[in-house]
């Protein structure tokens, strides 16, 4: 392991990080700390230029209240979670299999699909608003959930594939072969043996991709019109005004937003974090 | 396989029956400022109880994603209804042919006669294709107590008296003015008002149809004037850093007397400062040049794509009426179109009303009033300006390189 | 070792049925095709479409005008495009702290003490939390009359500098907001690859003599290539996509000194009305990419060979 565990280390060390800890956390945190402090001060204070010191008063359960109360946060919350969830199993399952046709055989024209793979994700993506908002009215789902799933699929693979293709291209081949020689199909080597090798990578990329579509709010504001389908980060821009905005509640709804990801990761850790030590056997 | 056909006809039926009730009235809005906000839940609420048969689906966007949204769904899946802006914003959209004609609903409820004022910004070659609903006057928001307290007793109606008004809250050390310019448009509101005060409202009208060069000496001399508030350090500093809103605060801490500024600034005072806070127009420059006033004005328009027109129509005659648009604009802290409505009593409302009345005629803002592409560069260029006054003759040629690529060489 | 042999050596061996003989020529298309239709449909055909765009006159609605070349003729004349791409190579070049900071706060939070999880977990907050409120508040963090660090520094006499307002430090200002989630995401990358290091060679190598820096790289950064690569990659792409902060930031002001290509391309397509000129920004962005790419799938390729 490293670096070298703290518990065989000397016992002021072991204090130290202790005590290391939990200062870092807080400067770290500490541009987090100022948002959920917005989320608690009032729109006087605010623009009284009170950013930092003391509010007058403390107004979370105001702010929150109002979070829930202005707009159908509960419908664009649902509307998050129908939106991401089909957008990730989608794409990690296209990507794995893509990733392993790439990983595994040798052919001509891989790495140039490969590179179209990766290509797709350096072109500053804005610039397709109009040909994807023409593609999704062409198949009939305009202002649907499946535009804007479709899209994130489609997009998202591109990451995934490349993402995956390199795990899979760091498991020992030699796996594969065995396999080959007792003659399993190439299907099942895929399902029986790759896919429990990467699952951590699996898992990891979950997490990843849980946060990009979650968040994305440019896709669903070209795609989707209706209020009703509206994801949570569509949902929340309508608190940045014209001319004024509700800093505050901006920051209580972006918590709000922000906790379902960040249980995702916590739920998640464990397995792709302890998970991985199986790929290492290669070394 | 059976689940699967249950689904399948679920969600044939979802979608049909969204589409099935021909009364369905769907607007997209912009209007996302908490006033706005409430206004337009109050019409929709008032419309839908007045008819009682139409359902309004209100689909509320933030300003700028609805620049975004709105290309998109204008030539897509339009809506039935939509709020923008009168003048070239709004004619950009009718050049395109995406604006549908409602001058008969100008002619049947007589609108000609009772929104004399937006008649010109709401027209594209004599038709109508939008009816406001508010519009607002500029002007400066001051601080009473900090006027007092620089000794200044009576606000300032000519350039000279407004110089003594700055050079005297400076001394008191007070900063004159705070302005926020990193979303550009409140600079615009500056250049506007120098313009039409220096060089009247019709050239005004020529610059912002690209029929004079930036390069003129008669915008040069715009800019001495504004350099002379600038040299003097009316401004408070770091102007880029700071929104519209973020650079409140220092009005809101008494650190500076003035914004020149719009009605929906009225609602950000604290309840202790708006108590302070008075109105007046901007000052007379050249005593030979007429009135002329900013008044951008919000209006609501029919796509062309629409599927339901006829209830559209039907909202904007409701939108138009006299008592409608007397609730409307109150709401909003703004003014109503229409003339047999009644301006909100209060000060900022009935200031601006009075100062909109005795003007020779009214422009929309220069970013709603010139091609929107030139609009960035020259406001690029008033930010630049107003932080380095020696840079004028390079940024001028830079603004007028843009407006000779869109209107051609003169 | 190469693959070519083992393929053919598993070939020999396995059955006689045509989709047996040919599986390991089905397989691979079977398994590629779906993803790289999507991709193709979605992302690719867009693509072309929108370089397709760069070449004529058009305001996203209405009638095209064919230009030729013209977009990109004006786009070398524009001092704004010169200085976003100036711009786009300071965050390129900055951005690379995140994948390094990322490693340092990982090794340190790479242990197995009471509470651990929870804290990892609020160390990747910074990363899901909108970007607009770590903008504004950053940019309240700066504000040079009521920001904290004024504030703070001014009991001690110090003024401190305006950054957002001044065009010359405007960028750096936003870059540093921009290292922050993007260390978290580094962070996570790293985390995940620590963990596959192999236990026995850390051991021999202390053994051998080896601690502390020398350790780190010489025996670990060699085992977290995979992590460093695709951290490298993240952070390379959201350099470029470096957007939402710049907007709400400074709006790529003042006067377009904190312009990046991404969002002075946004600013011609929304609201200049510019969507010819806007992708011709967008295709000289891309075809700067695709350079980076072809190097970056040539290094690929070459390690490949070698680890094989």
């Amino acid at each position: 392991m490293f670096p070298r565990p703290i518990q065989e280390r000397s016992r002021s060390r072991q204090l130290m990080y202790k005590v290391a800890l939990p200062i870092s956390l807080i400067i770290w945190l500490l541009p987090m700390i100022a948002i959920v402090a917005t989320a608690g001060r009032s729109l006087s204070d605010l623009n009284r230029g009170n950013y930092w010191g003391m509010p007058s008063e403390w107004a979370f359960i105001e702010n929150f209240a109002k979070v829930f109360g202005s707009s159908s946060i509960g419908t664009y919350l649902l509307n998050s979670v129908i939106i991401t969830l089909p957008s990730i199993a989608g794409a990690l399952f296209l990507s794995t299999l893509a990733g392993a046709g790439l990983a595994l055989y040798k052919f001509r024209g891989r790495f140039l699909i490969l590179a179209l793979f990766i290509a797709g994700n350096f072109v500053p993506f804005q610039i397709l608003m109009i040909p994807v908002r023409q593609l999704t009215l062409d198949l009939g789902v305009y202002d649907t959930y499946w535009g804007v799933i479709l899209f994130q699929i489609a997009f998202q693979t591109g990451f995934c594939t490349f993402f995956m293709r390199n795990f899979i291209a760091e498991l020992p081949f030699e796996l594969v072969e065995a396999a080959r020689a007792e003659g399993v199909g190439e299907w099942q080597i895929l399902v029986h043996i790759i896919v429990p090798l990467v699952r951590p990578a699996l898992a990891a990329l979950a997490v990843l991709q849980f946060t990009f579509i979650w968040n994305d709010f440019f896709w669903p504001l070209i795609l989707i019109q209706s209020d009703e389908l509206r994801p949570i980060t569509l949902g929340l821009t309508v608190l940045k005004g014209q001319y004024i905005s509700s800093f505050n509640l901006l920051a209580a709804g972006s918590l709000i937003a922000a906790l379902p990801p960040v249980m995702m990761f916590f739920a998640m850790q464990k397995h792709f974090i302890a998970g991985l030590t199986l790929g290492a056997s290669k070394g | 396989m059976r689940y699967l056909k249950t689904t399948v006809c679920a969600v044939a039926l979802m979608l049909c029956s969204t589409s099935a009730f021909a009364r369905d009235l769907v607007m997209n809005a912009n209007t996302s400022d908490p006033a706005q906000k409430l206004a337009m839940e109050e019409l929709i609420a008032d419309f839908e109880a007045a008819y009682p048969e139409i359902d309004v689906k209100f689909n509320l966007y933030d300003h700028e994603a609805f620049k975004v949204a709105m290309r998109n769904f204008l030539v897509s899946d339009a809506p039935d209804l939509i709020t923008w802006n009168a003048g070239n914003r709004m004619k950009v959209f009718v050049d395109l042919g995406l604006l549908e004609d409602v001058s008969d609903v100008w002619q049947a409820e007589g609108l000609h006669e009772a929104m004399p004022a937006v008649v010109s910004a709401s027209s594209v070659e004599g038709k109508q294709y939008g009816v406001p609903y508010a519009y607002y006057a500029w002007g400066f928001y001051y601080r009473k107590d900090l006027f007092e307290q620089a000794g200044i007793t009576s606000t300032p109606t000519t350039w000279e008296e407004f110089l003594e008004v700055g050079a005297k809250l400076n001394a008191a050390g007070i900063t004159p003015i705070t302005i926020g310019t990193k979303d550009l448009w409140p600079t615009a509101g500056w250049f506007d008002f120098l313009n039409m005060r220096i060089n009247g409202g019709e050239f005004h009208a020529q610059l912002m149809d690209g029929k004079v060069a930036y390069t003129d000496e008669r915008v040069k001399r715009v800019f001495e004037k504004w350099a002379e508030l600038v040299s003097a350090d009316f401004f408070v500093e770091n102007h880029p850093g700071y929104s519209f809103q973020e650079a409140l605060p220092f009005m809101n801490q008494g650190k500076s007397a003035m914004y020149l500024l719009a009605p929906f600034i009225v609602s950000m005072f604290p309840d202790d400062v708006r108590e302070q806070v008075e109105w007046f127009p901007f000052p007379v420059i050249d005593p030979a040049v007429g009135i002329y006033e900013d008044a951008p004005t919000d209006s609501f328009h029919i796509p062309k794509n629409a599927t339901n027109k006829e209830d559209a129509r039907l909202f904007l005659a409701f939108a138009a009426q006299a008592d409608v648009q007397t609730k409307t604009a109150a709401t909003l802290d703004m003014l109503p179109p229409n003339i047999n409505a009644s301006v909100k009593d209060d000060r900022f409302a009935q200031g601006g009303f009075a100062q909109l009345g005795q003007a020779n005629g009214i422009m929309q803002f220069y970013d709603r009033d010139t091609d929107p592409a030139l609009a960035k560069v020259g406001m690029e260029g008033f930010q630049e300006f107003m932080q380095n006054p020696d840079r004028i003759d390079a940024i001028l040629q830079r603004i007028e390189a843009e407006r000779e690529r869109i209107y051609g060489a003169l | 070792m190469t693959e070519i042999q083992v393929l053919s050596n598993s070939r020999r061996r396995t059955g006689s049925t045509f989709l047996r003989k040919h599986q390991l020529i089905i397989a691979p298309v079977a398994f590629i095709t779906p993803a790289f239709a999507m991709f193709s449909l979605f992302v690719i055909y867009p693509i072309i479409q929108s370089i397709g765009l760069s070449f004529v006159e058009w305001q996203g609605i209405g009638p095209q005008t064919w230009v030729g070349l013209d977009n990109y003729r004006e786009l070398l004349g524009d001092p704004v495009f010169w200085k976003a791409l100036t711009n786009n190579v300071y965050w390129l070049v900055l951005f690379l702290l995140a994948p390094v900071l990322g490693l340092f706060i990982a090794l340190f939070l790479n242990q197995n003490v009471f509470g651990i999880r929870l804290v990892k977990s609020l160390f990747f907050f910074p990363f899901v939390v909108s970007q607009i409120v770590v903008g504004l508040v950053f940019a309240w963090f700066y504000d040079p009359a009521f920001g904290l660090l004024a504030t703070m520094l001014e009991p001690l006499g110090v003024k401190f500098p305006a950054i957002l307002s001044n065009e010359n430090w405007a960028t750096f200002g936003i870059i540093l907001a921009g290292l922050w989630p993007q260390t978290a995401y580094c962070m996570i990358l790293y985390l995940t690859g620590l963990n596959s290091v192999n236990p026995e060679v850390i051991e021999a190598a202390r053994l051998d003599g080896a601690k502390g820096w020398r350790l780190l790289v010489n025996i670990v950064l060699p085992q977290l290539r995979a992590a460093t690569f695709i951290a490298v990659v993240v952070t390379i792409i959201g350099a470029l996509r470096s957007f939402d902060l710049v907007a709400i930031m400074t709006g790529g002001g003042p006067y377009n000194s904190s312009n990046v290509l991404a969002y002075y391309m946004y600013d011609n397509a929304i609201f200049r009305y510019r969507m010819g000129y806007a992708s011709a920004i967008a295709t000289i962005l891309f075809l700067i990419m695709d350079l980076y790419i072809a190097w970056f799938l040539m290094r690929l390729l070459k390690n490949e060979k070698g680890s094989r």
